[in-house]
Formats: structure tokens, sequence, C-alpha cells
């Protein structure tokens, strides 16, 4: 137990996030503010904790349970950072549909404390207690909007797919315990190098993690629910949904499929093939045809969780290192989008059709101008940041040998770029359906000109977090 | 540093341009076009004609991580088209001045960004550093054509876009499987990498689609006249005079040297597209009803001159015929040169009518030289540099080309010499429905001639058209190194 020191930032994320909690239970109506300022504290605090591990902090704790290393503590920053400027574009949201606003904020915080853990985890049982805490948490939140039905009724689909999905994944679990006879990654890893004689039950096991690991992530097949989820959801927990939760996703698979399952990289590096190529393929051809705008950026979604499984197909630190960059390029990219979407979604009005955007740029210069960069850097176009990540992974794809990957993936690019473009010219070049201004906060702007900011200036020098990339998986 | 400034300059100043609003865009605009295209003279005055090595070079590691450096440099052939470029963003911004009203900063800031990005592709070294720059360009032009063009614009645009993203996504695959490859993204190593005859032959097809349709070449030249058309004036001009040459550069420093057994062996598709388009894009030019479009297919027609002139070589080589090799390519680039004069300032002339009628059609004119008897002859003397009559630069490059391919195949030069009775039969019809004649109506009738503004324009260009006209060594000893280089390279098998 000598080694708890390592996971204070999670320790202080539960105690802030149950003094949230508790403090919000005694505001009056008119005092709710003070929950956000608080969760933002937390976050920050939570935050630097964190960023104070970097570098050269790693070790275990939890008798192996728990672990610190190079990969975990940028992604669990990434994570928080992320998190911080979700929670600034939903405040408003939020508070305009009266959506129970301190048990929002309380159940944002236990994800984040679930997507931590996961990211630290070193063992089967603690990678599922993470996801379960962060799948919860969702769960609520999507509800959470109780007077909507859509929202109800997503809830309800994304529940019972997501319990399915969680059923899937721990019988997979279970079989590689059955087969190593231990929990522990390292164990397990170790295991399956000296004998190969628990092998085809730990292959079983594989498969049922990887179908388990694809619905959570809504990689095709797996993906019928994302559509429905976003488009269900209200666009505060979209936004939540599909930035930091991908960044954990790719950790958990790390964990699971790398440091655990790495000796099977021949087995599950064919799935990974056939799961980014059919995600590719049909999310970026679904996209095009959907007019409403979250359903097409969940389609988007789709698409980029295909290249980031890409990354994984190269099965070496290479590959690893690029999934992850692209993880967290396309995390704050979806940030700054869906930052637009809430902000235009005001006085009771959702934007939730393209047409919603026409002529933004009149509107609100500020948000259509970040909403371009942010599409231009999803559709890939240097030198915004999305290229960089879609090079890294097309590079590793390249040199461990598939360029037909390659080649189907830069297609589907193509076509993604068009959706994308379509709603770019809905923001610049048409006019406006109702003229009249889109007003934000100033911290709003300002959050969204970082963000904004962030993806063209990352996109002339992605140096420096490529390299951290690179480093979490060096030696 | 100078490369450096060229590219970062003039992007700096686009960003501070959106930034400071309309109020004071056009006069920093002004002061930065001149000022790169001032900064752009010592490239030419301080050029070594003699070597054939990359001068001017500058070397930073940008993405150690990917091995990807900020390597720029220029030789015999990139030199003269930054030159064009600087050169050109000066007439844009003279074109804009007043004509420009809504959103003129992000219209200005556009083009100066677009201008960094356009001496960028020209500059750099490096393939990643390269295909960075060349799809950069798209964003600019994207939002130009989209929001400052015709009534067909959105199609136009996201079809320009896409036709080019398209054809660039190849060339990323190939320059990443060449890294794989050789470890190396600097252009100068790709040069020398060895490849096999199957590596070479995709890669060169990979790069003909990125190539192909930026120049662009028969058959995937439609999104061009669409573009050109939709496109405001500057737009337009900057479409022909620069982003045109991107494709014919890219042979010229990919292709070739890159893959020269593939391009060996597809030379005779090559020329076959390239006749093709001279030949058949001309007839097509012949039957347009819209100035505009029409002096787009006269593009892709004298754009087909410098494909052959650069495929061409690959037939002399084989017939042993070195010493006109160098001329075929040398004629290329100096009718790139030369059609970024020409092309632009014909597109800038149809501007100038356009912003006073508001139609392009050409049966909307008639008997123009009649109220603007000076903007008439600019035009006529344009037209007919268009279409190649000697003492104007447009003649030079046609007239190298056609010999080139004389010494290669008589029946190539045959057709290839149908251009200067196809280019003079539609661009001296079009000039003379146009200009001369009887005043057809009204609104020529009302017609007020050019300004001092515009005069500085199409004097500005008049002036480079004559002087490539009577003295195109200026540019041909330029080059002349760096081309000779080139041939020697290319002669030489890769395996």
């Amino acid at each position: 137990m000598d080694n708890l020191h390592l996971a204070t930032p999670e320790i202080f994320m539960l105690f802030a996030s149950c003094a949230v909690l508790v403090v919000d239970l005694f505001l009056k109506p008119g005092q709710r503010h003070m929950t956000y300022w608080l969760t933002q504290g937390s976050l920050l605090i939570t935050l630097l904790l964190t960023y104070g591990q970097v570098g050269d902090t790693a070790g275990t704790a939890f008798s192996g349970a728990y672990t610190v290393d190079g990969m975990s503590a940028v992604l669990k920053s990434w994570i928080l950072l992320i998190a911080i400027g979700g929670f600034v574009y939903t405040r408003d949201y939020i508070k305009d549909r009266e959506i129970a606003n301190g048990e929002y904020y309380v159940l944002g915080l236990f994800g984040v404390m679930g997507m931590m853990i996961m990211t630290s985890s070193n063992n089967l049982l603690t990678i599922y207690l993470g996801l379960e805490l962060l799948a919860l948490s969702l769960y609520a939140m999507v509800a959470l909007y109780r007077s909507n039905a859509d929202a109800s009724e997503a809830a309800m689909k994304y529940f019972v797919l997501g319990a399915l999905a969680s059923g899937m994944l721990l019988y997979g679990m279970s079989m590689v315990y059955g087969s190593t006879g231990s929990l522990d990654l390292a164990t397990i890893s170790q295991a399956l190098t000296t004998s190969d004689a628990g092998s085809t039950g730990a292959r079983f096991g594989l498969t049922f993690i990887i179908v388990g690991l694809a619905f959570k992530l809504g990689a095709v097949p797996f993906h019928m629910w994302v559509p429905d989820v976003y488009d269900g959801a209200p666009t505060s927990v979209t936004l939540y949904i599909s930035t930091a939760p991908k960044i954990a996703a790719f950790a958990m698979i790390i964990r699971l499929l790398v440091d655990g399952l790495e000796v099977l990289s021949s087995d599950w590096t064919l799935m990974f093939a056939i799961l980014a190529a059919l995600s590719l393929v049909v999310g970026n051809l679904l996209a095009i045809a959907q007019q409403n705008i979250k359903r097409m950026l969940a389609y988007s979604t789709i698409s980029h969780v295909g290249f980031l499984l890409l990354g994984m197909v190269a099965a070496n630190p290479e590959g690893y290192s690029a999934s992850m960059f692209y993880a967290i390029t396309y995390a704050f990219t979806t940030l700054a989008a869906f930052g637009v979407l809430l902000v235009l979604s005001r006085n009771g009005e959702e934007a939730v059709m393209l047409d919603d955007l026409s002529g933004l740029f009149r509107r609100n210069a500020l948000a259509a101008t970040v909403m371009m960069v942010a599409l231009i850097s999803l559709a890939g176009v240097p030198p915004l940041v999305g290229f960089y990540a879609k090079l890294s992974v097309l590079k590793a794809v390249i040199s461990a040998g598939y360029v037909w990957l390659a080649v189907i993936a830069v297609i589907m690019s193509v076509v993604g770029a068009f959706y994308y473009l379509r709603a770019i010219k809905m923001m610049f070049f048409d006019d406006p359906v109702d003229s009249s201004e889109v007003p934000a906060r100033m911290d709003v702007n300002a959050t969204l000109a970082v963000n904004g900011l962030a993806v063209v200036v990352l996109g002339i020098f992605p140096g420096w977090i490529m390299a951290v990339c690179v480093r979490a998986f060096a030696g | 540093m100078l490369l450096s400034l060229l590219i970062w300059l003039p992007i700096v100043a686009g960003v501070v341009i959106l930034a400071l609003g309309d109020a004071r865009a056009r006069h920093i605009a002004l002061g930065v076009s001149v000022l790169t295209f001032v900064f752009s003279l010592p490239l030419f005055f301080g050029f070594d004609t003699t070597i054939s090595q990359m001068q001017f070079t500058e070397h930073a590691a940008w993405l150690p991580s990917f091995d990807i450096n900020y390597t720029l440099g220029v030789d015999g052939i990139s030199m003269p088209l930054i030159l064009l470029t600087t050169f050109i963003n000066v007439i844009v911004v003279i074109s804009a001045w007043v004509v420009i009203t809504d959103r003129v900063a992000v219209y200005l800031g556009a083009f100066q960004i677009m201008t960094g990005l356009m001496v960028g592709v020209f500059a750099a070294l490096d393939a990643i550093l390269f295909y960075i720059f060349f799809e950069a360009t798209l964003i600019p032009m994207f939002l130009i054509i989209g929001i400052w063009g015709g009534p067909n614009r959105v199609y136009a645009t996201i079809k320009f876009f896409l036709y080019t993203f398209l054809g660039s996504v190849f060339m990323l695959v190939a320059l990443i499987y060449m890294y794989r490859v050789g470890s190396s993204f600097a252009v100068l190593d790709l040069h020398i990498l060895k490849l096999n005859q199957k590596e070479q032959l995709l890669i060169f097809l990979a790069f003909l689609i990125a190539f192909a349709v930026k120049i662009p070449m028969w058959p995937v030249h439609t999104w061009l006249p669409d573009a050109h058309v939709e496109a405001p004036t500057a737009g337009s001009a900057v479409l022909a005079a620069i982003m045109l040459k991107m494709g014919g550069y890219g042979f010229l420093r990919f292709s070739l040297p890159i893959t020269p057994d593939a391009s060996n062996r597809l030379d005779g598709l090559m020329i076959f597209l390239s006749l093709v388009a001279v030949v058949y894009i001309g007839f097509v030019a012949l039957a347009q009803r819209d100035m505009k479009k029409l002096i787009a297919y006269s593009s892709i027609s004298h754009m087909g001159f410098v494909t052959l002139g650069i495929f061409i070589a690959f037939m002399l080589i084989g017939a042993g015929d070195q010493s006109h090799v160098a001329l075929g390519i040398e004629g290329a680039m100096v009718q790139m040169i030369s059609h970024g004069f020409i092309s632009a300032a014909m597109f800038l002339c149809v501007g100038v009518m356009y912003d006073r009628v508001h139609s392009r059609e050409i049966a909307d004119y008639g008997g123009v030289v009649n109220t603007m008897p000076i903007f008439a002859a600019f035009m006529v003397f344009f037209a007919l540099a268009n279409a190649g009559l000697p003492g104007t630069s447009g003649f030079v490059g046609e007239f190298m080309v056609i010999i080139a391919s004389f010494k290669a195949n008589f029946w190539f030069a045959f057709l290839a010499a149908t251009t200067l009775i196809l280019g003079a039969a539609y661009t001296l019809w079009m000039v003379k429905r146009v200009i001369f004649g009887e005043v057809t109506n009204a609104n020529v009738a009302n017609l007020t001639d050019i300004d001092r503004r515009e005069f500085i324009m199409l004097a500005l260009l008049a002036f480079f058209v004559l002087l490539l006209g009577v003295w195109p060594n200026l540019v041909v000893h330029v080059m002349h190194a760096s081309v000779e280089n080139l041939v020697q390279h290319i002669s030489v098998s890769k395996y």
C-alpha cells in the first residue's frame, strides 16, 4: 500500500465529487452556479495533480491493480482538460433546459473518474470497474433530460446495448481468467508467453473482448446504437460521450490487448483490420445521407473510430502512438464542433438540422470559424492537426505492410471531406434563415477561441504532442 | 531565410488583415503584396545559373519523431514559378481594389495566405511539407470561390475541392510508401531512391492522379471550367496562373525524377492525353458562349503543351537525341510561365467587362472598341498572345515544344501545331464578336473605358508578356542548368 500516492488524482477526485454532491444539496436554486465552479475547481486541481505525474513518475499500486506509466498520465491530463472545456460549453445549455443541475455535474465527475480508472488499470477487474463507472454515469446523464421523450428512448437503447456489450466483455475476461489463472494483465501476458497451454481459451475470450470493445467504441458492425444515442441525447451529453470517453476507450484497448494479450496480436490485428475497414466505409458513406447534424457527427465518429483502430492494426509501438495521437486530436477537435452546436442551441431551440447552420458566419463569425477549422481538421486537410493524426496512422499502417488498408482509408477520407464541406458551405456560403445574432458568454467565446486555435497551432507545430505519444510507448 | 520570409510574410499579413477588418485591409494587402514581390527579386538576381544544385536552402528539424523536416530550396525550375506567384499576388490586390465590397478583409486575407502557401509548394524540399502546402491551398480557394463566386459557386467549389483532394491523397500514400522503402521524406533523397518496376508504376500512377487533376489533363479536367467560371475574377486568375502550374511543377519535381522508368514506359499514354487536350479541347473552346469558359478550355489546351513538352523527353531519349530533350522541357516551363501572365490577363480583361455589364456571355457584347478603345487594345494584344503570336511570350513555349516534338515524331508535331490554328480561331473569333463591329446594345454603348487602376494592372501584365516574347532567354538561361541535370537524371534507369 506504500505506493498510494500514485493514485492521488483519483483519490482527490473521489472526495471532490462526493463533496460537490453534498454541497449541492444545501444550495438554494439561485446559488447553483456554485456547483459549476466547484466542479471546474475539482477538475482543475485533479488536472494539476495528474499533470505532475507526466514524465518520470511510474509504478503500480493496490497490489498491481493500478498503474501509472508514460501513457496514463498523458491521457488522463487530456481527459481532464477536455472535460473542463466540455463543462464550459455545457453550462448554459443545461441551465436553459433545467436538466437537474447538480446531479449532472456530479455524474459528469464520476464519469471522468471512471475514465481515469480505465486509463490506469492494470487488472481485468479494475478495467471493468472503471468502464462501468463511466457507462452508468453516461446512461444516467442521457436520461436526465426527463421531459424529452427522445432522450428517454436514447437512454433506454444505450443502457440495453451497453449492458449487452459489458456482458460480452465480462464473459471474454472470464475466459481469459480461466485459461491463464490470473486477473493481473502482466501475469496474463507472462502466462501466455511461457506456455501455449491456455491459448485456445484465451483466443476464445479475446473474441468476446473485442466484440465488447467494438460495441463500446461504436465500430461497425456494432455501431447501431451510436446514431440513435447521439441524436436522442441532449447535445451536452452527446458532447460528453463523443470526446473524452474515446480517449479512455483507446486506453482500455491498449491495456487489454497490448499489456495483456499482445501475444495474441496475430489474432486481433485481423479482427481490427476488418472492423476498421468496415467502420471507415460505412461511417463515411452513411454520414453523407444525414440531414441531422448530430447524426452526421455520429457517423463521422464511427469513421474516426475506424481510423483509430487502423493504428492498432500495425500492432507495434509506432501504431499505438499513432492511435493515441489520433484519439487525442479527435477528442479536442470534436469538442470544438459540439461546442459550437451548444452555442447555437439556445433559448429552447435545438441546433440539430444541417440547415440550422445556414449563414452562421454572418450571425457569429467566431463560432463559424471555429466550426470550420474543426470540420476541416476532421476531414484531414493540412495544415490542421487532424491531418497529422491521419498521417501518423497511415504511416504506421503502411510501414506494417497494409497498403490496401491505407488506400481504403484515404479514399474514404475523401468521401468524408464531402459532408464536412457541405456543413462549411451552409455556414459560409448560404444566407441565414434566421438572421438574429447568436451571442455567447465571454468564457464560452474564450474557450472556443482557444479550442479553435489549438487545432490550428497544433497543426503548424504538432511536434511536441507527437513526441509525447511516441514516448508513451517507447521502451 | 529569404524563402521563409516569402512564405510567412504573406501568411502572417493575411492573418493580420483578417483580424483588423475591412477598414485598412486594402492598403495593408497592397503593401504586403508589393513587399513580397520586392523581396522575391533577390531570388532572381542572386541566382547562380551555372549550377543545378538547390539554392537559398534552409533546413530545420520540424517533426523529428516523424523524420519530417522544414527543408526549403529553389532551383531553376521552381524559382521562376515563385516569382510568378508573388507577381500575380500584386495584380490580385489591384484587381480587387474597388471591385470587392463584401467582406473585403476576408477576401484579401485569403489571397495573401494562399500566396504564402503557393510559394511554399514551389520551395518545399521535403515531400510531406510539399504535400501540406499543396493541400492547404485548397482551403482559401474553396472559400474564395464559395463566398464571392457566381450563381453556381457551391457546386463548382465543392467539385474543385473534392477533385483535387481525391487526386492528392494517393500521392500521400505513395510518399509514405517511399518512406518505408528509403526512410526519408527529403525530395532529393527520393530522387535517388531505388524502386523496382512495379513500385515505380504504382507510384507514378499515384502522382499522375494528383498532378493530372491539378494541371489538369483530359479527361480529369472537368472541374476546371466550372471552377474558373464561378470564381471571382482574381480567383480565376490565380487558379489559371499559378495553381495549374503546381501540377506541371509536380511532374518535373516528383514524377520524372522519382519514377523515370515508369514515366518512360507510359510516355505514349501521356503524349496521347496531351494531344487530346491540345486538339479536342481546342475544338471545345471554339464552341463556348461564355468568355470565361472559353478561356478555361484554352487553359487546358495550353497545359496540354506543358505535359507534351515534358513527356516527349522520353521519346527523344529513346531515339538518342539528347540535345532536344532539354528543349521540350524548357518549352514546357516557358509555356507555364507565359500562360501564367496571359491567362491571368485574359481573366482580368473579362473581369473588367463583367464589372461593368455583369455578363460573361459573348452574345451580350459587340463593338466594345467603340466605347473602350484603350481596353480593346489590351484585350486584342492578350488575345493574340494567347493565340501564340510571335513576339509575345505565348509563341515561345509552344514553338519550343513543337520543335522538340518534331524531332521525336512528325505527327505529334503536326497535331500539336494545329493549336496555332485552333488557338487563333477560338481567341480571335471571340475578340471579333466582343470587341469589334458595331455597338450592339445599350450596355456596350454606356461603357466607360478603363481607369488608371485597371490600366496599371493590364499594362504590368502586357509588359511581361512582351518581355518574355522578345527576350525568352531571360528565363530560359535561369532554368537551363537545372533542366540539363534533370535530363541527365531521367536518362539513367533506376533499376
